[in-house]
Parts: C-alpha cells; sequence; structure tokens
C-alpha cells in the first residue's frame, strides 16, 4: 500500500483499474436500476415516491462519506505532508459537491409531493445545505491560491473545520425535532425497511460508490498531471530568464 | 417502466437531475484528464522533460540469471559446514 502512495506507481495502478471500474460502475447502475424500476414495490405510506429514495439515500451517504476522506486526507497534508494526500483531497471535493446537490434536489422533489414543501429550515437541510457550501468553499479557495502546496494547507484546514458538521448532519434528527425521519437503515437494531426496498437501495449504493472510486481515481490523475505540466511550465520560464541575464 | 402515479412527474424530474448532474461530472472530469495529458505529451514533445523522466528507464522485466551462476542445489553436493573455531 505504502509503495502506490508514489505517484508514478500511483498512475500505473489507475490505468490498469480504470477499465474494471468502468464496466463495474455500468453493470451496478443498470442492476440498481432495473431493481429500482421494476423490481422494487411502491411503498405502503409513499407510493411510487419511494423510487426517489434509491438516488437520494446513496448520495447523502456519499455526500458525507466524500467529506470524511477530505478531513482524513487533510490529516495527511497537514501532519505528513504527503503529496497524494492533498491531490485526493482536491480531486475528491467537486464529486461530493456534485453528490450533495443530488441530494438537496432530489430531497426538495420528495418533500413537495410528501411534505408539502419543497424546503424547511429544518437542523438536517440546513445542515447539508452547509455540507454543499463547504464543498463550494473548498473548490474556490483552491482555485484561489495558485500555488498548490499553500493551497492545500489552507483548504486542509477549512476541510478539518468544516468536519465538525459531519456528526451534526448525522445527528440531526436525534438532536432536533425536526420533519426529516431518523435514521431508518444504519441504526441500532436493525434498519426498518423490508428487504424487497432494501435490495434495491444497496445496489445503488454500491453502484454510486463504484462511480465514485471512478471518477476520484481519474480526477486524481489530471490533479498530479496538472502538477507535472505546470513545475515544467515553471522550469521554462526559470530556464528562460537565467539564458537572457 | 411501472405506472408511477400521481407523483410521476416529481420522481422522473430527480432521476433526471441526477443523470444530468452525474453526467456533466463525468464529462468535466474525462475532459479535464485529457486535457492534462495532450499538455504533458505536448511537452515532452517539444523535448521538455521532468528530470526523472530523463534518466534510462529501468528494464519492466528483470533478466534471468546466467544458468552456471546458479547455486547448487539442496539435493546435489552438499556445502562444506562451517566449523566453530
Amino acid at each position: 500500500m505504502i509503495s502506490l502512495a508514489n505517484p508514478t506507481r500511483f498512475l500505473g495502478l489507475v490505468e490498469i483499474v480504470v477499465p474494471w471500474l468502468t464496466a463495474l460502475v455500468v453493470i451496478l447502475l443498470g442492476a440498481g436500476l432495473y431493481l429500482s424500476f421494476f423490481v422494487a414495490p411502491p411503498d405502503y405510506q409513499q407510493g411510487e415516491t419511494v423510487r426517489i429514495m434509491y438516488i437520494h439515500v446513496p448520495s447523502a451517504w456519499l455526500a458525507m462519506g466524500i467529506y470524511a476522506i477530505i478531513a482524513i486526507a487533510a490529516l495527511g497534508t497537514l501532519i505528513w505532508r504527503h503529496p497524494l494526500a492533498d491531490v485526493a483531497a482536491k480531486a475528491a471535493a467537486p464529486i461530493g459537491a456534485t453528490f450533495t446537490f443530488v441530494v438537496l434536489v432530489t430531497g426538495s422533489l420528495w418533500g413537495k409531493p410528501m411534505w408539502g414543501t419543497y424546503w424547511v429550515w429544518d437542523a438536517r437541510l440546513t445542515s447539508l445545505l452547509v455540507l454543499f457550501l463547504l464543498y463550494l468553499g473548498l473548490i474556490a479557495l483552491w482555485q484561489a491560491i495558485e500555488e498548490p502546496g499553500r493551497a492545500g494547507r489552507a483548504a486542509a484546514i477549512l476541510a478539518l473545520v468544516g468536519a465538525i458538521n459531519l456528526p451534526i448532519i448525522k445527528f440531526s434528527v436525534d438532536w432536533w425535532n425536526t420533519l426529516h425521519q431518523p435514521a431508518s437503515v444504519f441504526r441500532a437494531g436493525g434498519p426498518t425497511i423490508d428487504p424487497s426496498l432494501l435490495t434495491p437501495l444497496f445496489v445503488m449504493a454500491a453502484a454510486f460508490v463504484a462511480l465514485f472510486v471512478l471518477l476520484h481515481l481519474i480526477a486524481m490523475r489530471a490533479e498530479i498531471l496538472r502538477r507535472r505540466v505546470r513545475a515544467l511550465q515553471q522550469s521554462q520560464v526559470e530556464h528562460a530568464a537565467l539564458a537572457g541575464a | 417502466m411501472p405506472e408511477l402515479g400521481p407523483h410521476a412527474a416529481f420522481i422522473i424530474a430527480a432521476y433526471a437531475v441526477a443523470f444530468v448532474a452525474f453526467g456533466a461530472l463525468t464529462l468535466f472530469t474525462v475532459e479535464d484528464d485529457r486535457k492534462q495529458r495532450r499538455l504533458l505529451m505536448e511537452m515532452e514533445r517539444r523535448g521538455i522533460r521532468r528530470r526523472s523522466a530523463t534518466k534510462p528507464a529501468a528494464p519492466s522485466v528483470k533478466m534471468a540469471k546466467p544458468k552456471a551462476a546458479k547455486a547448487p542445489s539442496k539435493r546435489g553436493t552438499p556445502r562444506p559446514r562451517k566449523t566453530r573455531s
């Protein structure tokens, strides 16, 4: 594992893994969509709108999970100053922002027919909106500071401060009186959802995890190459300056 | 496609938004990766290389040792034992 922390070895691994992961994503997404629309029955309370859950819930898990990965990578940047840690964090941010955007929009589209409103300033929804803003802040910070090392350290501090939001999102439904329902899958005492609805949910979750890993690896490769291009351009400028002097 | 009931528009809209968002993210990610590869290849074609890339490449497959240098097998003539002085 440690040898893979070398960027060149990592690029070699990505070259091998990406085609297999692409195939896995296509298979899992195909199976998940088939189960969601053609096998899963309608819910006894929500009716057909339960089908929104198959994209909303896995997106919510990924939105939080990706931020947790960024926070762990931030530790790697600040403590060990490992170049791949910063690359991993930067590459994950746009993916996490997209998953959070999907959670917010699909949640609103589920909320209108079920709650009678697209949005309420309830603790779960508000803390998830804060997560989305944190992702946007991180992306903006990386874009604003030109030198990757400085940008990485600044973003790592912001990421670690923002990590306090993760337990707030998770336990908001227990700590406050919210319109959003409490946890029904990962809870003490097991899931409260029937297996006929749970199986498509887990298959879609596996598809989304595979999609994240695939996009993250490609984005990390792009970021490593971007830094190599930048370093070469800088050395060219330095050579030209020395030759001119 | 099953009958999606009175809230079909919300269900279809949710899947459409997810499809467009993930599709756009995938296109952006893949295009960025291709762009960086193109840029790096362009620089290498112009002779601009990383210092580590100018070193002679290590062989990907290690050469087998010549048979003459092979140590005698355990089944063969035993090596003389070292005696403690």
